[in-house]
């Protein structure tokens, strides 16, 4: 007898989950294009899910071309961290809740658990490191020093990054519109004050 | 030569100490560079999942690894228990796979052949009957006994409580609680371990820890390893709010898989788990009788609470109980629950927001019983302080009354239930805390080198507070220098040894052990400086990049520490020392104006004030920082933050980030922060702010619900359905 139900997560069953737990590699194909048939293993037996025959893909992060072996249930955020030491980006709750993974890609914010690596070929993933080139920094990190926008910093990458593609979204922002946009981000230390300074002060200049 | 003293100086001189200075480290951790436990990732490393316990309370049947074992890409499986062995709570963990990667580590996981068989477990914390009746065999020394999980901890009397009550001319009962909560540090606890040959320690250990200069020896005694060969690293820490000071199995876990395989290992706590094992804050009920004059003096108190620490069997402490005020008669009993949950850790100021509920919420009842305003009944009260507060009670009267200038309390206050015709009611509530936070025993050295480079090096941790930024302020001050011509170097047990972080005591230890060390380094250079270019040793100063006699600049820094004569100097500072550099005890007010939807039970933060003193202030922003958290982390547990046990399974039903609440930006209104800082506080000494802050918020908030709605919700967090039960009962 195995012992193994999954944790409960209530009624937010969640596609990614579903996609890397059994049968991961059937459903994962059928998301991706044709390339990718037949490369996935499919030895599901007695409650192990195989591992699943590795792949080569390539990746475009931060404007550079990558390729990373990876096993097709593999989330973007264990290739950008695991593979590619692009640590920026945090796992925290693996439940596509906390924001702490945030990454862009193409432009808008995107969890980076929430995404397969396999998905993420051919789009334009940016982390935040991106937004750092020695000494010059994002304004959003200038800000979020600015304004003590941080304290352990575990939840503070991932803020950055939401809070960068937000105000490309939403450059003039209102308070209310920050206080919205950014809620998909979790900070346990309570950096909210900080945050939201920040934000307000980029918008009034215009987003930029 | 006039005596040599080490002081924090005249407060106008400094250009540092006590700004508002952007912390050293913000761009390295805003823009993801700072490496974290959870970051290190050298080649090779391996991965580790967990299995861990699913039921309330079990006994393993059954455990073969051997599958596991033989899944590709798994290197090695540790046992945290064997067949035969109990798991005490749901999320105990039993066995550590590591692999290539986290995923094939989860397929180890599931290869392991696993049978629990389920024991009667007991996890329903606020029911004392229920405790009470609940009774096991239990056998010691080949002697069998029935005990109940209920265990009478403590009871005091004091004066004459009885004739007390008789006596009083108003008499309020109530009940109070609130509910476990647990760290959610967001980095998980784990270990980095990797072994290495040659020179060097043998063990090399990245841990997520508040102790970094503490937790070596107990990787060393684990390997039968001397303390020399174990290096501790942690430069940056994802949260411990008071879990983590110890290696934890976990941590030799990760040590010994990397010892059987030769490869470095990593292994985190997953979400689920760490929130269940690593520690938890202990819930605290009470039934609570107080007795008053008219005039709202408070003549007796008398209470009774339980609640659960897990497996330990206590509650929030008894001896602290009420809590701030003290009162000439009074009975305080206190009950622990033994419980199947998960285990109990120091949590951000240990047991003073439970007995701030408690305490502050009953007098703020009393209050509306008496229709008198809460603040007025507070401030009736503020000379009926215990022996600790009791030095404070002045710094209260004026904490309190300017915090109700920034709230506009006299304005804003209604009698309790007056909160409006609508249905969404507004109300004003308001606590109290204190807090010690004095220095302890801690060591730095301080480094100058002969071209004026100057560092320090400590065992100390920066757990987000500031600490790196609040050294480095202290000895860029010392010298005259500016803040990026200073390196501070901590995060390793190779320094000397400093505190673990915990209990507010790291900024006056760590910026203490600093001032000492670099005030007597800038005397040795003073010494050589006025020897060469005769002037009076005890006349130089140092700032701005120079040495200064008498107004006038003898030399640069860099002309000065040439000097040294090609040889760094190098000089320890200690810590604590009775010099006035550091102090002990604030206290602080906070209010909070809320509305309560009626209708819905959704509570609505507008405006909190805190009122905080801290003794000398070394950097305003990071301080500022510790209160806003703080206030944060109060809203959590008075609103939405709870650990949730199932009865039926014993199982800790919302442990993740989902259904565990924690509030988002858009939920925490406007905070008004006000530093207490008046000449009176400087001169005492530097005192920590990391515990204080968290103290009152939720007492105060749930007093403003309490004020809006005329109705107690008794039980925090006030979740929509505690506070329409609550306005449910109120009608009923």
């Amino acid at each position: 007898m195995h012992d193994h139900e999954e944790e409960s997560r209530g009624p937010g069953f969640n596609r990614r989950d579903f996609l890397r737990g059994s049968g991961a590699a059937v459903a994962a194909t059928a998301l991706v294009n044709g390339a990718h048939e037949g490369l996935a293993a499919q030895d599901v037996k007695k409650g192990v899910v195989a591992a699943g025959k590795a792949q080569d893909i390539k990746l475009k992060v931060n404007g550079k071309e990558v390729t990373a072996k990876v096993e097709n249930r593999v989330t973007l955020l264990d290739v950008l961290r695991d593979d590619l030491q692009l640590t920026g980006c945090k796992e925290v709750c693996d439940t596509t809740n906390c924001g702490a993974c945030t990454v862009m890609i193409d432009g808008k914010a995107v969890y980076a658990c929430s995404r397969l690596a396999i998905e993420c070929e051919g789009k334009d993933i940016k982390t935040v490191e991106s937004l750092r080139n020695g000494d010059t920094v994002d304004p959003v990190i200038t800000g979020f020093c600015k304004h003590d926008a941080m304290q352990c910093g575990f939840c503070t990458p991932g803020f950055v990054v939401a809070t960068r593609a937000f105000l490309n979204q939403k450059p003039n922002a209102s308070l209310e519109e920050i206080r919205k946009g950014l809620g998909g981000n979790i900070c346990r230390c309570g950096t909210y004050a900080g945050i939201t300074a920040c934000a307000m002060e980029i918008a009034q200049k215009g987003g930029a | 030569m006039a005596e040599r003293k080490v002081t924090w100086g005249p407060r106008d001189k400094h250009t540092l100490i006590g700004k508002s200075i952007q912390r050293i480290d913000g761009v390295e951790k805003a823009s993801g560079f700072a490496k974290y436990t959870n970051d290190i990732n050298p080649p090779g490393t391996l991965f580790c999942k967990l299995l861990v316990c699913k039921h309330g309370k079990a006994r393993i049947k059954k455990l073969n690894v051997e599958a596991a074992k033989k899944v590709p890409g798994v290197h090695g499986v540790y046992l945290f228990k064997n067949e035969g062995d109990t798991c005490n709570w749901d999320g105990d963990i039993v066995a550590a796979v590591a692999a290539e990667r986290s995923q094939v580590a989860q397929d180890g996981v599931r290869a392991i052949e696993v049978v629990f068989e389920e024991l009667k477990h007991f996890v329903d914390e606020d029911d004392l009957a229920a405790a009470t009746a609940f009774k096991e065999t239990v056998e010691t020394d080949g002697k069998k006994e029935e005990v109940s999980r209920a265990k009478d901890l403590v009871d005091r009397t004091v004066g004459d409580p009885d004739a007390a009550l008789k006596a009083a001319e108003v008499v309020h009962e109530g009940y109070y609680g609130i509910n476990t909560i647990s760290h959610m540090c967001l980095e998980p606890h784990g270990s980095h371990a990797h072994w290495q040959t040659g020179e060097g320690p043998k063990l090399v250990v990245h841990h997520s820890t508040q102790n970094v200069s503490g937790t070596g020896g107990q990787f060393a005694t684990k390997f039968g390893l001397d303390a020399a060969d174990v290096r501790i690293i942690c430069n940056y820490i994802g949260g411990g709010f008071g879990s983590k000071f110890a290696a934890d199995e976990w941590g030799w876990a990760a040590a010994q898989l990397a010892k059987e395989t030769g490869r470095p290992v990593r292994l985190m706590l997953d979400r689920a788990t760490e929130l269940k094992t690593p520690g938890t804050r202990p819930s605290g009920y009470a039934k609570v009788t107080i007795g008053a004059k008219k005039d709202g003096t408070i003549t007796v108190w008398k209470s009774h609470h339980w609640g659960t620490d897990g497996p330990q069997g206590g509650t929030i402490d008894g001896n602290q109980m009420p809590y701030v005020f003290d009162f000439e008669n009074k009975v305080v009993k206190s009950t622990g629950i033994k419980t199947d949950c998960g285990p109990n850790r120091a949590w951000r100021a240990p047991h003073h927001p439970q007995l701030c509920v408690v305490t502050d919420c009953a007098i703020d009842d009393l209050a509306a019983k008496l229709k008198m305003d809460s603040k007025e009944v507070f401030l009736k009260n503020i000379k009926q302080l215990d022996k600790v507060a009791a030095q404070n009670s002045d710094l209260y009267v004026a904490e309190i009354n300017r915090a109700a200038e920034l709230m506009d309390w006299k304005a804003k206050w209604h009698p309790h239930g007056e909160g409006g015709k609508g249905s969404v009611k507004r109300g004003l509530g308001l606590a109290i805390n204190r807090w010690g936070g004095g220095a302890v025993k801690g060591t730095c050295m301080v480094k100058v080198h002969p071209d004026g480079g100057a560092e320090v090096f400590l065992g100390s941790q920066d757990l987000g507070t500031g600490t790196r930024t609040v050294i480095a302020q202290v000895l860029a001050e010392t010298f005259g220098l500016a803040l990026n011509k200073v390196k501070v170097n901590l995060g390793s047990n190779a320094y000397p040894a400093a505190n673990p972080s915990g209990g507010s005591i790291t900024v006056g230890s760590v910026t203490g052990s600093t001032r000492r060390a670099a005030s007597e380094a800038l005397w040795k250079i003073s010494d050589l400086v006025a020897e060469k270019y005769k002037v009076a040793a005890d006349s130089i100063e140092a700032g701005d990049g120079k040495l200064w006699s008498g107004g006038k600049a003898v030399c640069t820094w860099q002309e000065a520490c040439r000097l040294l004569d090609n040889r760094a100097l190098e000089v320890m500072g200690e810590s604590p020392v009775k010099d006035g550099l550091t102090s002990v005890l604030v206290g602080g007010c906070q209010m909070a104006d809320v509305s309560v939807d009626t209708d819905t039970g959704i509570i609505r933060i507008h405006k909190m004030v805190a009122v905080q003193d801290c003794g000398t202030i070394i950097n305003e922003m990071t301080a500022k920082s510790q209160i806003y958290g703080g206030v944060i982390m109060g809203i959590a547990s008075a609103l939405s933050e709870e650990r949730i046990m199932d009865n039926t399974t014993g199982r800790y039903i919302n442990a993740d980030l989902d259904t565990y609440r924690l509030p988002r930006i858009g939920d925490i209104g406007e905070i008004v922060i006000d530093l207490w800082q008046p000449d009176s506080e400087y001169n005492r000494g530097v005192v920590g702010l990391g515990e204080p802050p968290v103290i009152p918020t939720a007492a105060a908030i749930a007093n403003a619900v309490a004020n809006a709605t005329g109705v107690r919700v008794p039980v925090l967090p006030m979740t929509p359905k505690r506070v329409l039960d609550a306005l449910k009962g109120a009608r009923a």
